[in-house]
């Protein structure tokens, strides 16, 4: 089942869009899972580095120039399709940190545990908080999460879990 | 009866572009629109939009609304007449106008025609139950109003408004049973299909709702798979609990007062419908009477705020009013063009070549 | 229990208030009547959004057949959601504003002009 048919990039997909080893291993790094050509290129104004390359066309899909990429996370808020995220593979033993956009309400506070959610929305394993960043209503919040290290490569998503009393309020996941 | 340079009937990107246009030209200029508020259906999207930087890409659609309206705010030549509805524009350049319960006229030899287009409605069992409504509709009482439309929606249609409405329903705290499609893939951007995968929200494509269930109100819902001639196939129905249906099937230019003005008119498919026949410049048959937005072929907002442009830009050309017309609608038709590269815009050009073909 | 939903539609939070993108700038909370039962809203929203907000989603029944009805498009497209208020019927109860004191009412089949003796040429 193809991206097309399903909303999901194949292994093929990431793997052409992931950073190559030796950079994973420098630190953090932007993923640009962008597969399909539409008229965009917010995430070329928004990088303070010049890490992403200028477009040719605004149909491309981005380039991103690995060694001036530091994960800051700045693209992963602007981009408009939430489809940017950064991953740090040198985090912590056994451990990654994760960046990834997350609009809704409640946020997270840092050092709760969540469920970490793959790119089909299935719960893959649990993730603390780290930080979260871009609280102000309006704001594409940024969260921090670490994450066993082999979940990396899928953890796209988190799910708050339900608390004990709390008003129905806008971003309570019923997964 | 008030005179004005030009009229612009729909205050939505396209129409508010169209204004700026023709005012930053020298240009008196009015707009109607029958809401309470300019912006057209930019005012309700919370997500931020894609285009180019010069069409505010990055930015939410309801900031962009603003954006533009404050801009023409500070223009002293525009007029905005707002709950008032445009009814019908008269050989003698009267456009008759409805507003604060009276019928009032304006006079322009101008009109630009930019207002947008309407949900489709699709046949089945209980279609007209309460608790069926345009995906747009539950963008406005959610966005809008602050009032969810219900616990759990069966969303219809993965074209980008039912993707974008899935992911705002969950924001509003709005649970979504499962997006179906009854094509094979996915209309919408990918981006926002995999935004509301990883959350949680089924989509499946080959499949339709069948029928509605309730008595009086949407209590849930059949759907079941389609065949390769697009029929259900019996015995694949599944029960989906819902208690609201969203129907985001397809838009249909809103073209009423064009074929009113005696505008050629041509049935386009992949334009969403009938749309009036026009060049390069966004006129149409009848002198002076131009169209933009979707209203012109459904498209995107940065399409509409680059056809507006153009059309306003046309309006004031054929006012003697501006001098660098050839050089700033060329540089607008270029924009345009860039636009509509990319193989999401497949059907747009297919469609706007069969406009093309009428003039030859 | 709300008048005439089955199923008791909606409940305490049908109102949105902690949006992660969106503030609502709600007017003054305003008492209207509808069906002879006394409701809260706020001034200047659409009054099918104050019905809404109440669990109120049947707003008419149709005249051949007396289907109930809702509203479809909610930005006055459509016709769906006529209703009588005031005394008025054919009310597009999606664009029309709510104001202390209304009295709303579910319009069954083709709504009813009221006339006066002091219309004219009558």
């Amino acid at each position: 089942m193809t991206l097309a048919e399903t909303g999901i990039p194949s292994a093929e997909q990431v793997k052409s869009c992931y950073p190559p080893a030796e950079v994973r291993g420098r630190g953090p790094v932007a993923v640009f899972e962008c597969f399909q050509r539409i008229p965009c290129d917010p995430c070329y104004w928004a990088c303070p580095r010049g890490a992403v390359l200028e477009f040719q066309d605004i149909n491309d899909l981005p380039r991103v120039d690995w060694a001036r990429c530091n994960g800051c996370g700045l693209c992963v808020a602007r981009c408009p399709g939430l489809a940017v995220f950064v991953v740090d593979e040198t985090y912590a033993p056994g451990e990654g940190l994760l960046k990834l956009p997350h609009e809704f309400y409640p946020l997270p506070a840092e050092g709760e545990v969540v469920d970490a959610l793959d790119r089909g929305g299935s719960r893959v394993g649990e993730a603390r908080v780290v930080r979260v960043v871009g609280k102000r209503r309006g704001d594409t919040p940024v969260v921090w999460i670490a994450v066993d290290k082999s979940l990396l490569r899928d953890v796209r998503a988190i799910a708050i879990r339900p608390r004990a009393v709390r008003p129905r309020d806008g971003g309570e996941s019923r997964v | 009866m008030t005179t004005c340079d030009v009229v612009v009937v729909g205050g939505g990107p396209a129409g508010l572009c169209a204004a700026l246009a023709a005012s930053e030209h020298g240009a008196t200029v009015c707009i109607v629109d029958r809401q309470d508020r300019l912006g057209g259906q930019l005012v309700k999207q919370t997500h931020k939009f894609f285009g180019s930087k010069d069409e505010l890409a990055g930015t939410r659609g309801f900031e962009i609304a603003r954006i533009l309206s404050e801009r023409l705010a500070r223009l002293e030549n525009v007029t905005v007449l707002l709950e008032a509805t445009a009814l019908g524009y008269y050989p003698d350049n009267v456009l008759a106008v409805e507003h604060e319960g009276l019928f009032k006229k304006i006079r322009t030899s101008s009109l630009i025609v930019s207002t947008g287009a309407s949900e489709r409605m699709l046949p089945f069992p209980n279609n007209d139950l309460p608790g069926v409504y345009g995906a747009g509709a539950a963008q406005t009482l959610m966005n809008l109003h602050g009032v969810r439309p219900g616990d759990t929606v069966l969303m219809v249609g993965a074209g980008n408004i039912g993707l974008i409405v899935s992911y705002q329903l969950r924001q509003a705290g709005v649970n979504v049973a499962a997006v179906v499609e009854a094509a094979p893939v996915i209309g919408g951007y990918a981006v926002h299909a995999s935004k509301i995968r990883r959350i949680g929200i089924p989509v499946l494509t080959r499949h339709s709702v069948k029928e509605v269930l309730g008595r009086e109100t949407v209590e849930g819902a059949v759907i079941w798979q389609l065949d390769a001639s697009w029929q259900g196939l019996p015995g694949t129905e599944r029960r989906v609990p819902c208690d609201v249906v969203c129907l985001a099937t397809g838009l249909t230019p809103l073209v009423e007062l064009l074929w009113q003005a005696g505008c050629r008119m041509k049935r386009v498919p992949e334009l969403g419908g009938h749309v009036p026949v026009t060049g390069e410049d966004m006129q149409t048959t009848v002198p002076g009477v131009f169209v933009a937005g979707d209203a012109a072929g459904v498209e995107e907002a940065s399409a509409a705020m680059l056809t507006g442009r153009l059309a306003g830009l046309g309006a004031v050309h054929g006012l003697g009013l501006c001098p660098e017309y050839e050089r700033l609608s060329k540089e607008a038709r270029r924009n345009l063009a860039s636009l509509r590269t990319g193989p999401t815009s497949d059907k747009v050009r297919a469609g706007l070549k069969k406009l093309e073909e009428v003039l030859q | 229990m709300l008048p005439g939903e089955p199923g008791g539609f909606g409940g305490p939070n049908m109102r949105i208030t902690d949006h992660p993108i969106l503030s609502f700038a709600r007017g003054k909370p305003v008492s209207f009547v509808f069906e002879g039962i006394t409701m809260q809203g706020f001034e200047g929203e659409p009054i099918s959004a104050a019905l809404h907000a109440n669990g109120i989603r049947i707003l008419r029944h149709s005249p051949a057949l007396g289907r109930a009805r809702g509203f479809f498009c909610a930005i006055g497209n459509c016709s769906s959601c006529l209703m009588v208020v005031d005394g008025r019927p054919n009310v597009r109860v999606c664009v029309e504003k709510l104001k202390e004191g209304m009295t709303v009412e579910r319009q069954a089949g083709k709504g009813r002009l009221a006339v006066t003796s002091e219309e004219p040429g009558l």
